[in-house]
């Protein structure tokens, strides 16, 4: 079985290319900011995705998770590592890092999948254009929270994770952030992938496309809703963190609704229920942005635009709810979905 | 024990009287009706027997477990399923995909199973697409299994609502009015379906149905409601002949 090798040496070649080309001058750090960013839009996309294209639920309070998750990893990091006027001394030495670093990503999951329940729990009574004014609020009151705790600065922000990163550094000179998210992007893709291509998952689809012959047919419904969400929110939570660390600065304008908008832009340009649509579409979009960077402000203009005219001339987005190996079907050959 | 056993069940809405102090028994394996005029309440009885609404007085049990309080999945894993009077399949899914989201309850491995992808979740992924197959082979339908439904006639979507519901392997299985919509051809053979399933798979049958050709050529028990309360009950020869359903439910004139 020699196809099923493509995807994970695939996969290695791209991580040793990332690692690699820094070094020799091929990518500088403008290169790997920019891949960077596109990676946390992928896990945005996507993980936005499993509840507004697979439940067919509108979430617009994706930011709020992200903050939750991007909070939770820097007050974790900076609380093991890194002197802090409010959390003293750190508990662990920097050589650590790079070890409790997927453990502090965990912990911004965790507690963004928890948060989720604050959308999860009334979706099991609400749902459509009634759920969906819960999810704005519910960004609305984590955003509003964390402005009010002074531990980690209110509206000022948090600061402290580049240290951590710099530690990383010492250890060994490689694009540390670019491998991480290179990870979380893997393993979104993964966990997502698994999921909905299992019957287990397939039973979000049911609600979606009629929540009662769902629950009749034995689904039940509002255990799968709460796993979406909470899968759907831990992911945005880990693109959270890695957005954190990535730029050693969180602060809570950072995670408005203009951040909830780009993630839907990015679900519907993709198309509704297609993972490789997610992905492309995070890519397409992180291209735009860099593009129309010269128009500044401008730009607020120029992409809503753009989605209206996707919007007019197709609507379905790039991909429908199709995949990749559905357009080309010979890509089946190096992988199977599902 | 009796499979169904319905006991002095009413259900209000509001100031309406839904169902009204009704009554049944089913042992298993019978083939009965519900019969009545429009807004008689006939629905209303499914979705409570399948958990939809909690009555509000009276009890349903099933197999002996008493359904108060219970979720729709939870009443279908104790064995029963139902069709709609609107047909309500998954669309943008397969027909194969349908009938194995069904199986939901009984999918015999977990999340952390469906991430990992253990051994146990490919022996059962294997098992309920094995049963899935050989469900729709057994009902001559395992051509269509990778159609989407909006692509079948409206005859043949009913058939695949049919086996999607006896792929949770009921032990009764409600059929709310399966021959509406369909032109006078398709109702012969949805006879000949009904009979088929009936004798094939062990089950029992309680359907709702206007056509009167379909009930009484395939129904030894029907029951007759109205406004909620039951005002006839008996063999299709017994209903046929009884003033008050034919002044009900027929009509003044007689058959």
């Amino acid at each position: 079985m020699g196809n099923r090798i493509t995807v994970p040496a695939a996969l290695c070649a791209l991580l040793f290319l990332m690692v690699a080309m820094p070094h020799v001058g091929l990518l500088g750090q403008y290169g790997v900011t920019f891949l960077c960013t596109m990676g946390i839009y992928i896990i945005l996309s996507a993980s936005l995705n499993l509840v507004n294209g697979y439940m067919g639920e509108f979430s617009c309070g994706h930011a709020g998770f992200m903050a939750v998750g991007a909070y939770t990893s820097s007050v974790a990091g900076v609380f093991l590592f890194v002197p802090d006027q409010v959390f003293g001394q750190p508990w662990l030495p920097m050589a650590l890092t790079p070890f409790a670093f997927p453990i502090i990503l965990a912990a911004g999951f965790i507690a963004a999948a928890l948060a989720g329940l604050v959308v999860a729990v009334p979706s099991f009574k609400t749902r459509g254009d009634y759920l969906a004014v819960i999810t704005l609020a519910a960004s609305y009151i984590i955003k509003s929270a964390i402005e009010n705790v002074e531990a980690v600065g209110g509206p000022r922000g948090f600061a402290g994770m580049g240290k951590i990163v710099q530690g990383m550094d010492s250890m060994a000179p490689i694009p540390w952030m670019l491998v991480w998210i290179f990870l979380g992007v893997t393993f979104t893709i993964w966990i997502l992938r698994r999921f909905v291509y299992s019957t287990y998952g397939k039973g979000v689809m049911a609600i979606h496309q009629d929540e009662v012959a769902a629950e009749i047919m034995s689904v039940n419904t509002n255990k799968m809703k709460l796993i979406a969400f909470m899968l759907s929110s831990g992911l945005a939570g880990l693109a959270g963190g890695l957005y954190a660390y990535l730029i050693s600065f969180v602060n809570p304008a950072s995670f408005t609704i203009l951040r909830s908008t780009e993630c839907l832009v990015m679900v519907y340009l993709g198309g509704m229920g297609s993972l490789s649509g997610s992905v492309l579409s995070a890519i397409v979009f992180a291209i735009l942005l860099e593009f129309l960077k010269p128009l500044e402000q401008l730009k607020w203009v120029a992409i809503p635009l753009l989605l209206i005219l996707l919007m007019q001339f197709r609507p379905e987005g790039i991909m429908g709810n199709r995949e990749l190996s559905d357009v080309f079907p010979k890509l089946k050959r190096f992988y199977r979905f599902k | 024990m009796a499979l169904l056993e319905i006991k002095d069940l009413t259900q209000r809405f509001g100031g309406l009287i839904a169902v009204n102090d009704f009554s049944v028994t089913m042992e298993g394996r019978e083939l009965n009706a519900l019969i009545g005029p429009n807004g008689a309440g006939k629905t209303t009885v499914f979705n409570l027997v399948s958990g939809f609404y909690q009555p509000t007085t009276g009890s349903i049990t099933i197999n002996g477990v008493d359904t108060r309080g219970m979720k729709p999945h939870q009443v279908t894993s104790l064995g029963v399923a139902r069709t709609f009077q609107n047909i309500r399949l998954w669309n943008d899914m397969t027909v194969l995909d349908n009938i194995r989201v069904s199986q939901h309850y009984r999918l015999g491995y977990s999340l952390a199973d469906a991430l990992l992808r253990t051994r146990r979740y490919a022996d059962r992924e294997a098992a309920i697409e094995r049963t899935a197959m050989e469900l729709l082979e057994f009902m001559g339908m395992k051509d269509l299994a990778n159609e989407f439904p909006p692509n079948l006639s409206y005859g043949i979507q009913r058939k695949v609502e049919i086996a999607r519901a006896l792929s949770t392997k009921p032990k009764l299985l409600l059929l709310d009015e399966p021959a509406a919509g369909l032109p006078s051809t398709d109702v012969v053979e949805l006879i000949k379906l009904i009979e088929w399933i009936h004798k094939e798979f062990d089950l029992a049958i309680w359907m709702i149905e206007h056509q009167m050709t379909v009930v009484m050529s395939l129904c030894q028990w029907i029951k007759v409601i109205d406004f909620g309360a039951t005002i006839a009950e008996g063999t299709p020869e017994d209903i046929r002949n009884n003033p008050t359903v034919i002044k009900a439910y027929l009509g003044d004139e007689a058959i």
